[in-house]
């Protein structure tokens, strides 16, 4: 079993905490002049999302969580299972509905992914930063007003909805933020 | 790697903080000269170290005439013992201004080579001694005159808990509500190491917000160098200076007692055989020194890293330093 001592604690080490895979946030140093030194971690449970404080003496060790990123192709969904590919070896990969909660909105077939592995199943995908994605659905665009100076809302094609200016209409296709869920700019056909 | 040459070559200190550091420097001699205190220089390298088990020293070799076989040396962790040794051969006051090294200290406030000013006052008391920290501090960084508070009061104020009293079980009750989570290698045995831990999670964070203060009287079994007076409880005649969460200072009563002091080295050591680490020899040259007589004398040790720190408000050492170890 890997394990990790303290002195390797750094941002974005994975590790096994409560029998749950984690990912460091922080890392502290404490220690008084004349006594016990502690490392002070905050981390982030991959299977819940939970903040977690803990301390550890400095130099014990904890379990190390075989936590891999994999850049994947998404392919499409079955309905319960969203199926990706290694685009070199065409290994494929279904993750299920938990691992895609926050992602589903922004999936397209072709995009590629991030998908964080624990032990070979997923545990959650990151979509790419920006998507090209169509409007399915928004109140009648109004010709000319280009100022941005209103929004409104739009339903895309993978059903995300989203503010966007009052110009924007039905078959357009918009560049979105998926961090942040903005509207960027429209996208060439 | 190659990439990051571009950037890390350069000092992580501006150098405006590197002018503040030398003209601390300068202010510190003067300080000292004006109220003569010789300056001391004394080795850097030891044959031993402090035996302290939360002190780890960086360990190198000597090879060359007098050791054709190599001679292992040790870098101080600080310049206490050879300190003591002038002390006793009749030095009056003396301070020194140098590197200090300890392994595995590294991270926000701390860096495995620091610089320390550390100077002893014959007949000062702590007291006397306290003010003298408090004028200096006051005059390289113009902090405001410092609160008094003994180590039981600040775990009163800022902990609820009598440290001198608490059992482990009630001290492990206090981190509990304090959200404090239990490091799974602290054992129960280990009182001292669950009040480090209550100190630096809950009241070290408290202490000198808003002005400076000084913690006193230690538990004995934190007395580290410094005399133990009797009583109930009995103390340690030791003090912390505290700026804005940030230990500055660690000041005793400096034990004077041969005996007394090898006991202190023969606990630790025996600590180290428990803990798995490295046995270090007492310092036969220091209890000598003692054993002649080291005069009744005060005397402290101050991170001039750290003093740097305050005065920028910097949220890392790698803020006051030109090259921090991730840059050597």
């Amino acid at each position: 079993m890997a394990t990790y001592s303290t002195n390797e604690f750094k941002s974005g080490l994975k590790i096994m905490m409560d029998n749950d895979p984690c990912s460091i946030l922080e890392n502290e140093f404490v220690k008084p002049g004349k006594g016990q030194a502690f490392s002070r971690v905050k981390f982030r449970n991959l299977k819940t999302g939970r903040v977690i404080e803990r301390t550890f003496k400095s130099g014990d060790t904890v379990e190390a969580a075989d936590v891999v990123d994999v850049e994947m192709q998404y392919l499409y969904s079955d309905g319960q299972h969203w199926h990706f590919m290694v685009p070199e070896t065409f290994e494929q990969i279904a993750a299920d509905a938990p691992a895609v909660e926050d992602t589903v909105k922004w999936l397209k077939e072709q995009d590629v992914c991030v998908i964080t592995l624990w032990n070979g199943v997923p545990l959650s995908v990151m979509p790419p930063n920006t998507v090209t994605l169509k409007v399915v659905d928004t109140d009648p665009g109004l010709r000319g007003d280009t100022s941005g100076g209103g929004t409104k809302p739009a339903t895309l094609e993978t059903g995300a909805v989203v503010r966007v200016p009052l110009f924007v209409e039905i078959g357009d296709l918009l560049k979105v933020n998926t961090r942040t869920g903005e509207y960027l700019s429209r996208a060439k056909a | 790697m190659q990439d990051n040459l571009s950037i890390e070559w350069l000092p992580t200190a501006s150098l405006e903080n590197l002018r503040l550091r030398a003209r601390v420097l300068a202010a510190i001699r003067a300080f000292f000269s004006e109220r003569g205190v010789l300056e001391v220089e004394t080795p850097i390298l030891s044959s031993t170290t402090v035996t302290d088990p939360h002190l780890h020293s960086f360990t190198t070799c000597y090879t060359g005439p007098g050791a054709p076989q190599g001679r292992p040396l040790c870098l101080q962790t600080s310049p206490e013992f050879a300190m003591k040794r002038l002390l006793a051969a009749g030095s009056g006051p003396i301070y020194q201004l140098g590197k200090v090294f300890r392994n595995e200290e590294a991270g926000r406030r701390h860096n495995p080579e620091f610089t320390l000013l550390e100077w002893y006052r014959p007949e000062f008391d702590l007291a006397a001694l306290m003010s003298e920290v408090e004028t200096l501090v006051g005059l390289l960084i113009g902090a405001p005159q410092a609160e008094r508070l003994s180590y039981a009061d600040a775990f009163a104020r800022h902990a609820g808990i009598n440290p001198h009293a608490a059992t482990v079980a009630e001290l492990k009750y206090c981190a509990l509500i304090q959200n404090i989570s239990e490091p799974p290698g602290l054992d129960d045995g280990d009182r001292d190491g669950w009040l480090d831990l209550l100190l630096t999670h809950v009241v070290e964070p408290q202490l000198g917000v808003g002005r400076p203060v000084f913690i006193f009287d230690y538990p004995p079994t934190q007395a580290a160098l410094a005399r133990v007076r009797p009583g109930n409880p009995a103390v340690a005649e030791r003090f912390e200076l505290y700026i804005n969460g940030i230990e500055l200072a660690n000041g005793y009563h400096e034990l004077g007692d041969a005996g007394e002091q090898r006991r202190r080295f023969d606990v630790d050591r025996a600590k180290r055989r428990a803990a798995g680490l490295p046995d270090i020899l007492p310092d036969e040259r220091l209890l000598a020194a003692l054993q002649h007589g080291l005069p009744d004398c005060c005397g402290v040790a101050l991170g001039v890293d750290r003093l740097l720190m305050i005065a920028v408000k910097a949220q890392t050492i790698d803020e006051v330093m030109a090259f921090p170890v991730c840059r050597v």
